[in-house]
């Protein structure tokens, strides 16, 4: 599970804890994602919901994602900040954007009383403070929430809660990665001895040029 | 067909990121045969928005309403797109900073355009194609995007770009469009800014230190090599945790991600999670006491030796330097 995901899934338990409310989880992907979807599970969701085909870009996620919601009654949408591999960070503000509702993307803090939503985010220099009545989605950074581990009784009744897959709704494709590369070799180190460090002053100068 | 471009203002001023997104803008437009216009929403001078023909925008939208002057994440994403279908523009250009991360995607979706969030580089269009590289895998690749739709939306990847002045003759023009009262139900409680230090993400040279300086009470000296470098400071994140530093500091792939123009990495062993927030950086030097230390294989230039005697050597060198 993606540690952003873990992240954003703990807090949305703890929000729900006590009867307060319930969580579902949504997963866009094929069959091979059930075993993690189980694992949120057993974290403690109350059920879970596939939607049936590979996530292959942010659009086309968030337009799975929203169609979803759309049907079915959320109060609130937490996520991942961003995707280990693309590192997109996409997805929330595109989900806030299709349904309408209000996206803050990287939160590091969010308080909920029941009605109103406080988040915090980050700024060059500083954050944020937002307030939300009424629907809205943010994608978690650290900070938000400690990644909570199931335990055994989770881990036994994920085994009986609800994971529903149901098939994707199609949409064009806007973007697609081409290809990976691996940024060339950077070159070896410069040693500057440490008798002489001010000799480095020297070659960020006039070598370098960076000061 | 126009080209637009997207550029932030903090207290009546546009900052060096935004005006790497104009120059980055204006060689998109080059290449596409078509011209630049630029969008600013806030209060902004007359002047300073007349700046923004320095770096190739012969046009300037100036949303200067009420209702906007402060940083709403929707309602501005509604006037950028807005902006778009106004001046027919099928390429939008923004700097992929903390607030455009937030609004790239958003008018990507009211474009049906695809992003690139956080582009290292100009698009490559031969074969007809339009593609872009941004990194992957926390900065250890490059992940080459193709987008496919009619309109595209590019998030520029701060100090990726160089800032290049092109000397364009620039007009300002007003524009107010209609914003519906949803577009405002995230309301903004508080922003919390920093006046007096480098903003880490913003700087182009950054010092930063890790467990090697032993607690915090020794952090003097990197503050002070800051000072004189007119840098700002970061950490790693076990002093992070520690709460030796304040967490804004911590650079990694669970912190934040930087690319300064020169990085120097005192007593940090270079852990692929702090690589992951440094990668892009120019210059990046390191000092540590262990020869065997990781980041050397990163480094640009490096010495080994203890912390608390090479570092104030710096120091002095620099004040000779300067002085």
């Amino acid at each position: 599970m993606n540690p952003y995901d873990e992240i954003a899934l703990s807090k949305a338990i703890e929000l729900c804890e006590g009867g307060k409310g319930t969580v579902t989880v949504l997963n866009v992907g094929e069959s091979a994602t059930e075993p993690t979807i189980r694992k949120a599970l057993a974290i403690g969701a109350d059920d879970a919901v596939r939607i049936n085909a590979a996530p292959r870009d942010a659009y086309f996620t968030a337009f799975q994602i929203a169609e979803y919601v759309k049907n079915n009654d959320f109060d609130m949408i937490l996520c991942g900040r961003e995707s280990i591999d693309y590192n997109g960070a996409q997805v929330a503000a595109m989900v806030g954007e299709f349904l309408d509702i209000p996206s803050v993307s990287i939160i590091k803090k969010l308080d909920y009383d029941g009605t109103t939503a406080t988040l915090e985010r980050e700024i060059e220099g500083g954050k944020e403070v937002v307030s939300i009545t009424g629907k809205f989605i943010a994608s978690c950074a650290e900070g938000v929430a400690e990644a909570k581990i199931p335990n055994m009784r989770g881990i036994m009744s994920a085994r009986t809660k609800a994971l529903v897959a149901i098939e994707p709704v199609a949409i064009e494709e806007v973007a697609k990665v081409v290809k990976f590369d691996t940024p060339a070799p950077r070159g070896t180190v410069k040693l500057v001895p440490s008798e002489d460090a001010k000799k480095l002053i020297d070659l960020l100068h006039a070598e370098a040029k960076v000061i | 067909m126009s080209v637009l471009v997207y550029i932030e203002q903090v207290e009546g001023k546009f900052k060096k990121s935004g005006f790497e997104a104009v120059s980055y803008a204006k060689a998109i437009a080059i290449a596409q045969g078509t011209s630049l216009t630029a969008i600013s929403i806030g209060q902004v001078d007359e002047q300073e928005l007349k700046e923004l023909g320095k770096y190739g925008a012969s046009k300037v939208l100036n949303v200067n309403t009420d209702q906007l002057k402060s940083f709403v994440n929707q309602a501005y994403a509604s006037v950028i797109s807005e902006a778009v279908n106004k001046e027919n523009a099928d390429i939008l250009v923004l700097s992929n900073s903390f607030s455009g991360r937030g609004l790239a995607p958003r008018i990507a979706v009211k474009l049906q355009a695809g992003l690139i969030d956080g582009a290292v580089d100009l698009p490559q269009t031969e074969g007809g194609q339009f593609s872009v590289k941004k990194t992957a895998f926390s900065g250890k690749a490059f992940a080459v995007t193709e987008l496919t739709s009619a309109k595209k939306v590019i998030a520029l990847m701060p100090n990726a770009f160089g800032v290049k002045e092109v000397n364009e003759e620039v007009t300002v023009e007003s524009f107010s469009p209609e914003v519906k009262a949803t577009d405002f139900s995230a309301i903004v409680k508080e922003i919390v800014r920093a006046t007096d230090k480098v903003s880490l993400p913003d700087a182009e040279i950054v010092v930063s230190a890790g467990r090697g300086l032993k607690g915090p009470e020794n952090w003097g000296m990197i503050e002070e090599l800051a000072t004189l470098l007119g840098a700002a400071t970061a950490c790693s994140k076990p002093v992070s945790d520690a709460d030796w530093r304040p967490h804004s500091e911590h650079v990694g792939q669970t912190g934040i991600s930087i690319s300064p123009n020169l990085y120097i990495a005192v007593g940090i062993s270079g852990a692929i999670q702090h690589l992951a927030g440094i990668s892009s950086s120019k210059v990046i030097v390191v000092i540590n006491k262990d020869p065997e230390a990781p980041f050397f294989k990163v480094a640009d230039y490096g010495i080994v030796g203890d912390a608390f005697e090479v570092v104030p050597q710096l120091i002095e060198a620099l004040k000779v330097h300067k002085g």
